[in-house]
């Protein structure tokens, strides 16, 4: 059973991920793999889109945690996008946001991306 | 005897220890917590609690080995929602676990410690005991106001 989904996509240099579904312990490792790959071709200005990410457990946490600080050590960064309250709940019990650049849309996260470049 | 047992549907399932069952487990407790006219919003917040301590029975307890049970139990009344998690594996020390400190977390590429700092924070009450000798038993108690 699929309940996750991964989405590549590239909008002037900057590497986009839209997720979808459930990113729990047993989805954490294809995410993983996700930004991993990206890192491996040396891009580090990433955009994760959770538009359309309905759950999300600590594994799923712990992906944006294990890679922030080598794509921020490549002067990169990863911005999260399009939040339901839902997930943004879980991220900010956490205290994610204060580490974490997330923004409301996509856009938003392109702009500031393309002003730092 | 204030406990409310359901006669049509179970009160209780066993799964095996295998992250994809993971699923299973959300959904059981999503429809009963449902069902018993808990609002989306708590529900949301039992069902991530619950997640969280069979993802930790999986890794920890049983060391990632499938083929274990989770026994996973609701218990409700008037007062409360009560979910009570048991398995057989390792014995778990709760105070083992430090509340994690993001930051430290970030700099030494650490991702895990967060499951039991979300449990805490998701639901009223944790409760670990290891019972008669061989089983662990977690109840995630959210109560009524």
């Amino acid at each position: 059973m699929t309940n996750f989904k991964i989405n590549f996509r590239e909008s002037s240099n900057i590497q986009i991920i839209d997720l979808k579904g459930y990113l729990d312990a047993h989805t954490a490792p294809d995410f993983e793999n996700a930004i991993q790959k990206i890192i491996n071709n040396k891009q580090y200005n990433i955009i994760v889109n959770c538009k359309n990410l309905s759950y999300i457990s600590s594994a799923g946490l712990g992906v944006f945690m294990a890679y922030i600080e080598e794509v921020r050590k490549n002067k990169g960064d990863i911005k999260i996008t399009n939040m339901s309250s839902k997930i943004y709940n879980v991220f900010d019990i956490l205290g994610f946001p204060l580490l974490y650049e997330i923004m409301n849309t996509e856009e938003d996260a392109l702009k500031k991306f393309t002003k730092s470049i | 005897m204030d406990i409310v047992k359901s006669k049509s549907f179970p009160n209780e399932i066993i799964v095996e220890s295998t992250t994809a069952n993971l699923v299973v487990v959300r959904k059981f407790v999503t429809e009963a917590a449902l069902r018993s006219g808990i609002d989306e919003d708590t529900t949301n917040r039992i069902v991530l609690a619950v997640d969280e301590a069979c993802t930790n029975i999986i890794r920890h307890a049983y060391k990632n080995i499938s083929s274990n049970p989770i026994e996973v139990c609701i218990n409700q009344n008037k007062n409360k929602f009560e979910v009570v998690i048991t398995d057989y594996g390792k014995p778990f020390d709760p105070n083992s676990v430090k509340k994690p400190d993001i930051k430290d977390n970030l700099k030494n590429y650490k991702k895990g410690g967060l499951g039991m700092f979300l449990m805490r924070s998701l639901v009223d009450e944790v409760d670990f005991r290891r019972d008669e000798g061989q089983k662990n038993v977690v109840r995630l108690i959210k109560y009524f106001n």
